[in-house]
């Protein structure tokens, strides 16, 4: 057995690296996912907000799948081995670098030796941590995504711990010439909005089953994690069981088993399932339900297809807006 | 040949091609043929195609992706995909040592078959499996049809931990967890055979669409087998 698959820390000491001093509550490497191998059962992980993901790549003149850190409620603090340009996306932390104020969404440099400490949490769930060059790891079946469930991807396929060192690629991109960016997607303030679209399989359940959806908001229970959020709310009814044959579960979808409480299938999800499922949050919109945590709400809305490729037309524009300032 | 099917969104950046509603070869050896030629077409923006019992996902990015030119071809392929003829595939064979510690429920399915232990070890590794689809964790392959006498369903309380490498029963399919995991399946026996190994030049034991036959093993030859894994 090699160890391809576990990602260890144990790298030559020559190598560039951020140590861990504290992780966080949640803290994974995670790069754009493990796309491609879901027909072998292999759940794509990657970000739970993909926009965040590429514009803190964008900041520090990463490629757009670099590997890079998503934290969860609560950050770490980490200390460089060597001078780097970094940023912040996403959730909005106080951010500290060797006790003074840095910037959110902006690129700045942290000199070696210093130590980048995440403050208190002001508004959203999950924030990403980009560093010029990402973060090497060793990549397992084409990817550096941590899948926490099947263990692999990232350091050893867990969150990072105290002491670990995470070894860093050579920084040869140019880092985005503005430095900062407003957020590209508005960040939810414990309760969002999310539109989606009917289907794959709405007729599975009662004619006014996705009024139902619509009618209040959901609480997101507190087992959920990045597999999925635990709805509940109005309850959706089927109108022949709640089995079906087991088929794939793609990002976004609502599946609902026979409790009638809708489970939102989020970045870990497995790959297939053998629930019916209802709706299907629209692509703009998963980084904003990326950006909920336990406890938090969220109101359904039902859009038109037109609308949900306008509205990621309009995401794709402002990414790229950053993006081509590098050059 | 004309077989019902029918294309359905799943949001903006999937689609779903669903044949006829049953777990059977024909149905789900034609959605593996619609499955392999998607793929084979290496469209611009698809990232995924999954196939299922019976139907295939395909997922791709919207914006970069000709989203008519695609619905277009998905439509080509459920109609006219050529099915291959499955007596040309050479089954994947898997050593089993079967009850004993390694195989804890066996005694329970040989109740529940109203037959010896002996017996259900015969029927289980006497058929010849197809793989319908791989799902649940990495390389998990839901393998069918069991004998409808040792098809007992699953425990209705699953087990927390179930050993890499445990052969399981459910109904009239069956299975090895490739993984340890948590599981609800009938536990018969113990492969020492990795059905997913990450670091191996090919990870994966097994493919839909490919057929299996189990053989069994005994303690010895197991822990044999097991050691040079």
């Amino acid at each position: 057995m090699t160890d391809a698959g576990t990602g260890s820390g144990r790298l030559q000491p020559s190598v560039a690296a951020i140590v861990v001093v504290k992780p966080g509550m949640q803290t994974t490497v995670q790069d754009e996912g493990r796309w491609g191998l879901q027909a072998r059962g292999v759940p794509v992980a990657g970000p739970m907000d993909p926009v965040s993901h590429r514009l803190a790549n964008a900041l520090v003149g990463n490629a757009r799948d670099a590997a890079l850190l998503e934290i969860t409620l609560v950050g770490p603090e980490l200390e460089f081995d060597d001078e780097r340009m970094v940023a912040v996306t996403g959730a909005a932390f106080d951010l500290w670098l060797d006790g003074r104020p840095v910037p959110h969404n902006a690129a700045f440099t942290a000199a070696a030796g210093s130590r980048l400490r995440f403050g208190e949490r002001r508004i959203g769930a999950r924030a990403y941590f980009a560093i010029a060059g990402g973060i090497a790891v060793p990549p397992t079946l084409g990817s550096r995504a941590t899948h926490l469930i099947s263990a692999m991807g990232g350091i050893g396929g867990r969150a990072i711990r105290a002491r670990d060192r995470l070894p860093l690629g050579d920084a040869t991109g140019v880092p985005s010439a503005a430095g900062q960016s407003s957020p590209i997607v508005p960040l939810p303030d414990r309760h969002a909005r999310i539109r989606v679209l009917p289907g794959p399989q709405a007729e599975l359940f009662s004619s006014e089953a996705l009024d139902v959806l619509q009618s209040a908001p959901y609480v997101i229970a507190q087992n959920s994690d990045r597999m999925g959020f635990r709805l509940e709310g109005p309850r959706l009814t089927h109108w022949r069981g709640a089995d079906i044959i087991s088929d794939a579960t793609p990002l976004g979808v609502l599946q609902v088993p026979a409790s009638g409480q809708p489970i939102l299938l989020m970045a870990d999800r497995q790959t297939t399932g053998g629930y019916p499922k209802i709706a299907t949050v629209i692509a703009a919109d998963i980084p904003i339900a990326g950006q909920l945590g336990p406890s938090d709400t969220i109101t359904f809305a039902v859009c038109t297809p037109r609308e949900a490729l306008s509205a990621l037309i309009a995401q794709e524009r402002a990414l790229m807006a950053v993006e081509a300032r590098r050059s | 040949m004309s077989t019902s099917y029918r294309i359905v969104p799943a949001g903006d950046a999937a689609v779903i091609v669903e044949f006829e509603e049953r777990i059977d070869p024909a149905v789900n050896a034609r959605t593996i043929a619609c499955a392999e030629a998607i793929q084979a077409m290496n469209m611009p923006g698809v990232r995924d195609v999954v196939p299922t019992y019976r139907s295939v996902a395909i997922y791709f990015d919207p914006l970069r992706t000709d989203g008519d030119a695609l619905l277009e071809r998905i439509a080509h392929e459920a109609e006219h995909a050529v099915v291959p003829d499955a007596t040309t595939s050479v089954p994947v064979r898997i050593p089993v040592c079967y009850g004993g510690e390694l195989g804890p429920d066996l005694a329970s399915v040989a109740v529940f078959a109203g037959m010896p232990e002996e017996e259900v070890v015969r029927v289980h590794s006497s058929a010849t499996y197809r793989v319908f689809m791989l799902g649940f964790v990495p390389g998990f392959a839901y393998l069918g049809l069991v004998d409808e006498r040792i098809a007992m369903p699953r425990h209705s309380t699953p087990r927390v931990r179930v050993p890499t490498g445990s052969v399981g029963i459910a109904g009239v399919q069956t299975g090895i967890y490739p993984t340890e995991s948590p599981g609800g399946w009938q536990l018969i026996g113990r492969t020492p055979t990795r059905p997913f190994d990450p670091a191996r030049s090919e990870p994966f034991l097994m493919k839909a669409g490919d057929s299996v036959q189990f053989y069994a093993i005994d303690r010895v030859e197991y822990d044999r087998l097991a050691r040079a894994e």
